[in-house]
């Protein structure tokens, strides 16, 4: 997504910085979250899940910006994001900003 | 070549709304591309933000694809018969008023099979939520007719096009008297999670219809790709027109979506009706049901159901 | 424990049936009640309304029979003790929904003041054509009890039985009145509320974190928890497992159906109830049950006098039907006489458990009025030869 004019105060706001998470074994490959990320920070791997589908991985380290679209819009709840700012909690503080961890994998429902 | 993804660094970090879903049920049976999961996300998050003690949440659906919301919710949760979401929650909700009673549940369900139920539920003001999933469809059953399939449109039941007027929701709704009308498509998940805090913040009889992509059914049928390709249909065709009429907010096939909040009143529910006529009406002898419902619970009864059954052997 | 005095109307008073039938929910602690407007019973829903606003219960008349008997489900599961009321085309139309009662294990009643049917039949009058419905109306496996009133009395006393048994098995019960006992006035006792045992909704002890809502107990009925309570459980009409999860599959089905069915059969011998006079000895004995055991009891009057020896056993609950007692009296007598405002009902669960050691001779009525004690007193000579 592109601004289709630049704000006038974008010097001093800070942009929030965020990290993605995703739980790839619960993706069904929709792509809704790589096609409405705002800064199209996703692409849909060539990877397979457990499952034979495309889990989407981050390309674009360190430009997340938390917005949480991909955990609203994800119908299979298997991506969020979290805050990547310093003063956040844990682990966040000491690995690069914007990257991908790995969620906790989908438990596997035996019924 | 491609290869299972590997387990870099396993976190033990669980998605944020997992407190309001049956994880052990995860994942669900929606189709890929299916909007349903978006609108359940949407809905825990408002309740969520509203803080509304979940333990006196109820949540009913009726059958369908929509239907199975209900069964992955970690709410007091029922899945009822066809179409009968809307009595089944009329009676939760008189049986105990203190109770926040949604009904989730989808087109075919609510406004076909049930739409005696849900006119009438309207015309009282009961007191119920109903979030109406609209996939234009009967997913569940193989993606036959619905009330709302627009013109034109290809069904299994209609394999020539549907020649049935579909129904227009939002009018409907506002006609039979509902007091909040609100229609968002999965897309506008914001807008959708805000109007959802908004109708929960609200009484009487609120409806919220959330169009939603219908990938193996809708879509496929009528060859328009999957539910991704819908969404992108969904961005460029809906339109926001806040307190637009609803009586011409008609869905016309592949065509543009009005969204928007139609109808927001503060009306006297159902209940509030009842309390204030026999008040009126009977003065000091009126006895309302206490909010905690009319069970008649014996609190020093310590005996469990063995023993009551066996108390009655020995008779 | 003793019910809720508020809504006992105790005295002597002079009632038709329906709406002692009324006063007897009443008294038995029933506060939601959800109806549609059907001839002959309507009554009783008038009845409550009257009085509902008095005694802290929620009527509200829906918009057809299935919204009602939804709205009873839905009702119950907050704790509440429900009723809706009907005849033959509104029973028809609450099938489906009482097979979700009987899925969901909710308990409940659901009176029929039966009529003349089929279909729209004769709305004012008579029948008794719908037993065989009150067992076998909603599709699947499934049980529950009937019971069968004879007379207003009994209407307002048999209510609060019908009531306690649905408590303690978690079923909905089927009580089948008919408009002769609906419309007719009597006199009906009604006790002091220190008098009226009741079952009052029995709620699971264990704590949300252990509790699943289908485990069930020694004798097969599970622990309820109701809906407000935080228990946070999730019930289906789909075939479940102890978790209330729908779960597909042939096993699931075995272990889930299979218990509904347990549930009344192991516990039969508590539930079945009839009354049984002059047996010993009998030559004859009539099966009857409703209006026409009143009617019953001039025609074996008249059999007696002219030296018949004649027993009656009169239902009172209807299903489960009590086998045991009808299989010894085959052994001993010549023929059962039924008697039924209906072209053949019960009298097949006779001749099915009667094996062939006993006749099971019918006096069938269409409907429209009850028998005449003459047409008993023929099957009964009839019989004896």
């Amino acid at each position: 997504m592109k601004y289709w004019r630049r704000p006038l105060d974008l010097d001093q706001v800070k942009v929030p910085r965020g990290e993605v998470v995703i739980i790839a074994e619960r993706c069904k490959g929709c792509g809704f979250c790589v096609e409405y990320c705002p800064k199209d920070v996703l692409v849909m791997s060539d990877k397979f899940n457990r499952k034979g589908y495309h889990p989407p991985e981050v390309v674009k380290n360190g430009e997340c910006v938390n917005c949480g679209l991909c955990e609203m819009i994800c119908p299979d709840f298997a991506i969020f994001s979290v805050s990547a700012d310093e003063g956040s909690e844990g682990e966040t503080a000491a690995e690069p900003v914007g990257s991908v961890r790995q969620g906790e994998a989908a438990k596997e429902d035996d019924n | 070549m491609s290869t299972v993804m590997e387990q870099t660094k396993p976190a033990t970090e669980e998605h944020p709304i997992a407190p309001y879903l049956r994880m052990d049920r995860i994942p669900h049976i929606w189709c890929p591309t299916c909007g349903i999961g978006t609108v359940v996300k949407c809905y825990a998050t408002a309740l969520g933000e509203s803080e509304v003690d979940l333990d006196k949440v109820s949540i009913v659906s009726g059958i369908g694809c929509t239907g199975r919301v209900a069964g992955y919710m970690k709410l007091d949760a029922f899945h009822t018969t066809h179409g009968r979401a809307i009595p089944f929650a009329t009676g939760l909700k008189l049986g105990r008023p203190e109770l926040m009673v949604t009904v989730f549940s989808g087109d075919g369900d609510l406004v076909g099979i049930g739409g005696n139920h849900f006119i009438h539920a309207a015309r009282r003001r009961m007191d119920l939520l109903v979030v109406l999933v609209n996939n234009f469809i009967y997913g569940m059953t193989g993606g036959q007719n619905a009330p709302t399939t627009p013109l034109t449109a290809r069904t299994s039941t209609m394999p020539y096009g549907n020649f049935e007027p579909p129904f227009n929701l939002p009018h409907l709704a506002a006609s039979c008297g509902a007091t909040y009308v609100a229609r968002w498509t999965c897309l506008h998940t914001r807008r959708l999670t805000r109007s959802f805090k908004e109708a929960i913040a609200r009484k009487g009889f609120r409806f919220i219809e959330v169009i939603a992509p219908c990938s193996t059914l809708y879509a496929r049928l009528n060859r328009l790709g999957t539910g991704f390709n819908l969404m992108q249909f969904y961005h460029d065709n809906a339109e926001i027109m806040h307190g637009a009429d609803p009586s011409k907010v008609d869905i016309g096939y592949q065509d543009k979506i009005v969204c928007g909040k139609f109808v927001d009143e503060e009306l006297p529910t159902m209940l509030e009706l009842m309390n204030a006529h026999y008040e009126k009406t009977l003065g000091d002898k009126y006895v309302p049901m206490s909010p905690e419902g009319g069970m008649i619970h014996d609190p020093d009864q310590s005996r469990d159901r063995e023993e009551v059954a066996a108390s009655r052997r020995d008779d | 424990m003793k019910t809720d005095p508020a809504g006992v109307l105790t005295g002597t008073h002079y009632l038709d049936g329906d709406f002692a039938c009324g006063e007897g929910a009443m008294a038995a602690g029933c506060r939601f009640v959800a109806g549609y407007p059907i001839t002959p019973s309507t009554e009783v829903v008038e009845r409550i309304s009257r009085r509902f606003p008095m005694i802290g219960g929620t009527f509200i008349q829906m918009e057809d029979e299935l919204a009602s008997m939804a709205a009873v489900v839905g009702a119950s599961w907050t704790g509440t003790k429900s009723l809706t009321v009907t005849s033959g085309p509104g029973f028809s139309l609450m099938m489906e929904n009482i097979g979700l009662g009987a899925m969901m294990e909710t308990p409940c009643v659901v009176v029929n003041v039966q009529r003349g049917g089929p279909s729209t039949g004769l709305p004012t009058m008579t029948g008794q054509a719908d037993m065989m419905q009150a067992r076998w109306g909603s599709h699947g496996d499934y049980e529950l009890i009937a019971m069968s009133p004879q007379s207003p009395q009994e209407a307002f006393d048999l209510m609060i039985d019908a009531f306690n048994l649905s408590e303690i098995y978690r079923v909905p019960v089927m009580f089948m009145t008919d408009e002769c006992v609906g419309h007719m006035t009597e006199k009906v006792v009604i006790p002091p509320a220190e008098e009226i045992e009741i079952v009052p909704r029995i709620l699971t002890r264990t704590p949300p974190e252990d509790y699943l809502p289908y485990r069930a107990n020694g004798n097969d009925v599970p622990e309820f928890a109701r809906a407000g309570d935080g228990y946070r459980f999730h019930t289906t009409g789909l075939t479940h497992d102890e978790r209330g999860y729908p779960v597909m599959s042939a096993e699931c089905q075995e272990k889930c159906v299979h218990r509904l069915i347990n549930k009344i059969k192991n516990n039969a011998d508590k539930i079945v109830r009839f009354e049984e006079e002059e047996t010993d000895g009998a030559d004859v004995v009539l099966v009857t049950y409703g209006i026409t055991a009143r009617v019953a009891q001039m025609g074996a009057q008249l059999a007696r006098e002219r030296g018949v020896k004649v027993g009656m056993i009169r239902l009172i609950v209807v299903w489960p039907f009590p086998e045991k007692r009808i299989r010894e009296l085959a052994d001993k007598i010549n023929a059962f006489v039924v008697p039924e405002i209906n072209y053949g009902q019960i009298v097949l669960e006779v001749e099915r458990c009667a094996g062939g050691k006993a006749g099971a001779i019918l006096v069938p009525h269409g409907g429209g009025g009850v028998h005449d004690p003459n047409d008993i007193l023929d099957a009964i000579m009839g019989a004896v030869k």
